[in-house]
């Protein structure tokens, strides 16, 4: 019959116009900004620096190694080290800034690094006035708290945490081995160096450095 | 589906041996492809496509290659006996060579009415990169290859004879250049942005008077 | 008014008045500009037509003002570093982007995909071709101005699927998901499950009720049968590739003739049209998308553990050998290839893109001439264009 496939394309409005007031399912928008979906752990939109501790500066994971700067295929990150007073270079970064008006939130620098410092952040709401310097974030801007990246990816987090604390304990192990098996061989060099030349003195042995 | 190998033999026993070479690919997907000599190019793709052994209906993938002139120093060692008579001596000699440079069009072809399933490329080469750039267009013979001729005449600048509609189709008609050439220097004017990258900071600034104080603030300076 | 035109209105035998046409008016031609900010282009897209009444005579499309030259990036660009660039082709399906870059990179440097990494890149690409029909299907009925129901109802639909994605992912859109021979990250069971019930509850309702609200419709036939025709031997020539083309009735689908991945392993099939209209063209992602269903249902079923990367190859500073490769998938739109040339240094020498979107332009003026303007609206609607994916 000709329209009755309009009658029925009537009914399934119908049925999803009165569905909407019972069941969620039916509903297609929700009232943002008084209503907000939840985001799940995974979400991600712009990078932030992880530190641990107290200090944001002290405190920070990253050790200035570039490896992500190298990485970010729109080239947002730029990263200068910190020198001490001689000059020499040291571990951490003395700027580090993120360009979010060029970020595309790929994650590649959160792979590419091997410090687990570099993070994605979950925020969206970074409106700001300035088009230019507004979205250009800087070290302090970007460093926030160990608990911070619990709060918004608590699995993430925690693995992370476990990691490293592991890697930790593995590397004092090592540490502790290594320094018993030199005050061993020192104690032996020693032992040796008394039996063979009495008269003359021991010389202490030169502390392996890396 | 015959081999590349018989499609070349085929080839040069209708259109001369001249018309094809078979260039080999070293890489792991070994997918090899026909150098057709330009003047023979059209009839020979006429022939791909209607041929009933072959049916390369299906012109998927018409594009632009870009080899610019490239300078090959060659070693050659020579052994040249002392003429005072002592053990002969090993001279090497390095010759400087100029590979001319070419553009060059890749076709992939596929049969629809075989289904088959690996492509057979083809390839054309301009004569040089700069005043010789013509080609002629395989448009009469796939019509996909229309806006895709087109596009390698945007970026890279050849010419083809016998397109129906050679015009610029993604840059805008008053360009100059053709942006996807290896020479191609991008332009450097771009708004005046503080990326936190310096050299892209200093390139801009020469385009543009000394920004206002609020926003001289480059990114060296941290607060 | 009337006194000096006194005939311009004619009354008609039912008592209504029509306006007469001045003869010296008819036959000249109107050329009009239609885009690139016009709410029926799909974005920014512009097509010049010229109109005798309101038949099409001829129609230019212009395009580029996307344009940021995706090809010369890609070549400045490490081989990794592209992966999140081919999201933004087609962002109606980012991740079919992915696959096809990472299975031409793959081609190229000789990886092997794990299985387990095959069969969930399947079902993520059968997820991301229904997430792009249920666009499709939504903003073409926008087109033919069913204001806003059909199109509501698929955002609804495709927000779900964004949401998992999201919650595997990190993002709605710009995926970036897939490594070579593998994934970034495994899939877990859970996630399976929870894609499971909603493809089988709320979105096979969805299909249910999208059918009994469109493909029946009376509107529907008149406006789409018989609009926009392209002949089986005019669109292979011209290259047409995927759903614009099974609707002419050329059975050629890559997933069934490259047979690349694992897509001989599922029992699917191909839905071919008659008539190569408009409405056929609808039809052919009505039907496909209840196809990919059956895809990923099966694979979810047949899904091995195991590894979900291939430990030989790395993403990270990938050096392929010197050497060429085109690797082609079937996209939701057509057929995506990937055309790489190496010179064994970290970027690629050469980074081509087969666009179907911009391939499959080439026939509009054909379809569309003689045709009236609004019929051509529709028809460039259900050739299904990106032009993130047109203008590269």
């Amino acid at each position: 019959m000709l329209g009755s496939g309009i009658i029925k394309g009537f009914y399934i409005t119908a049925k999803n116009f009165v569905g909407s007031f019972f069941t969620t399912e039916r509903l297609t928008t929700i009232q943002y900004p008084e209503v907000r979906a939840k985001l799940p752990h995974a979400s991600r939109s712009f990078p932030f620096l992880v530190y641990d501790g107290d200090s944001p500066i002290d405190g920070l994971r990253c050790v200035a190694c570039r490896i992500c700067e190298k990485e970010c295929p729109p080239q947002c990150i730029y990263i200068v080290a910190e020198r001490d007073e001689k000059g020499k270079i040291m571990k951490k970064p003395r700027i580090f800034d993120i360009d979010y008006s060029v970020c595309m939130g790929c994650q590649i620098c959160v792979e590419a690094c091997p410090f687990d410092s570099i993070k994605m952040d979950n925020v969206y709401e970074i409106a700001v006035r300035d088009r230019y310097e507004g979205l250009l974030m800087h070290r302090d801007q970007l460093a926030k708290p160990n608990s911070y990246f619990h709060h918004i990816n608590a699995t993430d987090a925690t693995e992370v945490d476990n990691r490293l604390a592991e890697e930790k304990r593995k590397a004092e192990e090592k540490a502790r081995a290594a320094a018993a098996a030199k005050a061993a061989a020192a104690a032996k060099a020693a032992a040796d160096a008394a039996v063979a030349q009495a008269a003359k003195p021991a010389t202490p042995p030169v502390p392996e450095t890396k | 589906m015959e081999t590349l190998e018989q499609i070349r033999d085929r080839i040069a026993a209708q259109f001369g041996a001249g018309a094809v070479t078979l260039v080999t690919n070293p890489g792991p997907a070994a997918q090899h492809s026909l150098l057709l000599a330009s003047h023979a190019a059209r009839d020979i793709a006429r022939f791909l496509r209607d041929d009933p052994g072959l049916r390369l209906d299906f012109c998927s993938n018409a594009t632009g290659v870009d080899w610019p002139d490239k300078e090959i120093v060659e070693t050659t060692k020579t052994t040249q006996p002392d003429p005072a008579g002592g053990p002969a001596k090993v001279v090497e000699t390095k010759t400087k060579r100029l590979q001319p440079g070419c553009l060059e069009a890749v076709y992939h072809l596929y049969s629809m009415a075989l289904k088959s399933p690996a492509p057979v490329i083809i390839r054309l080469r301009t004569v040089n990169r700069t005043d010789d750039v013509t080609l002629p267009s395989l448009t009469p013979v796939w019509r996909s290859c229309e806006f895709q001729e087109r596009e390698i005449y945007d970026l890279y600048g050849i010419v083809f004879t016998g397109h129906p509609d050679l015009r610029r189709i993604l840059m805008w008609d008053e360009f100059k250049d053709h942006p996807m050439r290896k020479d191609y220097v991008s332009p450097d004017d771009y708004e005046w942005e503080p990326t936190p990258h310096d050299d892209v900071l200093e390139r801009a600034k020469a385009h543009y008077p000394a920004p206002s104080a609020s926003t001289t603030q480059t990114p060296e300076v941290t607060k | 008014m009337s006194a000096t035109l006194p005939d311009i209105n004619i009354a008609l035998p039912n008592g209504a008045t029509a306006r007469r046409v001045e003869d010296e008016f008819h036959g000249d031609l109107l050329e009009i500009s239609l885009g690139p900010h016009h709410p029926s282009t799909h974005g920014v897209f512009r097509m010049n037509a010229t109109l005798d009444g309101e038949i099409i005579t001829t129609l230019k499309p212009v395009f580029g003002y996307l344009h940021r030259n995706h090809e010369k990036l890609g070549e400045t660009n490490s081989y990794l570093a592209n992966i999140p660039y081919t999201d933004r082709l087609d962002y109606l399906a980012s991740l079919t982007n992915n696959w096809a870059y990472v299975h031409a990179v793959e081609k190229l440097a000789g990886f092997v995909p794990t299985e387990r990494c095959e069969y969930l890149r399947v079902i993520l690409g059968e997820l991301s071709r229904i997430i792009n029909h249920v666009c499709l299907v939504g903003f073409l009925l926008n087109d033919l101005g069913t204001s806003f129901t059909p199109l509501l109802y698929s955002l609804r639909e495709r927000e779900r699927m964004l949401d998992l994605l999201e919650e595997l992912t990190g993002a709605r859109m710009m995926y970036n998901f897939m490594r070579f021979g593998g994934l970034r990250t495994d899939v877990s069971a859970d996630w399976l499950a929870r894609l499971k019930t909603y493809l089988e509850g709320l979105f096979a309702r969805y299909l249910d009720e999208q059918d009994a609200l469109l493909t029946g419709n009376e509107i529907l036939l008149a406006r789409t049968q018989g609009t926009g025709v392209l002949k089986p031997g005019l669109a292979i020539n011209a290259g047409i590739t995927g759903p614009g083309l099974r609707a002419s009735g050329v059975d050629y689908d890559i997933r069934k003739v490259d047979k690349y991945s694992i897509y001989e392993r599922f029992d699917f099939r191909v839905p071919l049209g008659e008539h190569g209209d408009t409405y056929d063209r609808y039809m052919m992602r009505m039907l496909e998308m209840r196809e990919s269903v059956k895809i990923i249902l099966q694979a979810m079923r047949d899904l091995p553990e195991g590894p979900v990367n291939d430990p030989k190859a790395k993403s990270r500073g990938l050096r392929p050998k010197a050497g060429e490769a085109y690797g082609r998938i079937e996209c939701p739109k057509g057929e995506l290839g990937f055309y790489l040339i190496s010179d064994g240094t970290p970027n690629p020498y050469r980074y081509r893109v087969r666009p179907p979107s911009f391939i499959n332009l080439t026939v509009l003026e054909d379809m569309c001439v003689g045709q009236t303007l609004a019929d051509a609206v529709i028809t460039l609607g259900s050739i299904d264009i990106v032009l993130g994916e047109v203008d590269r």
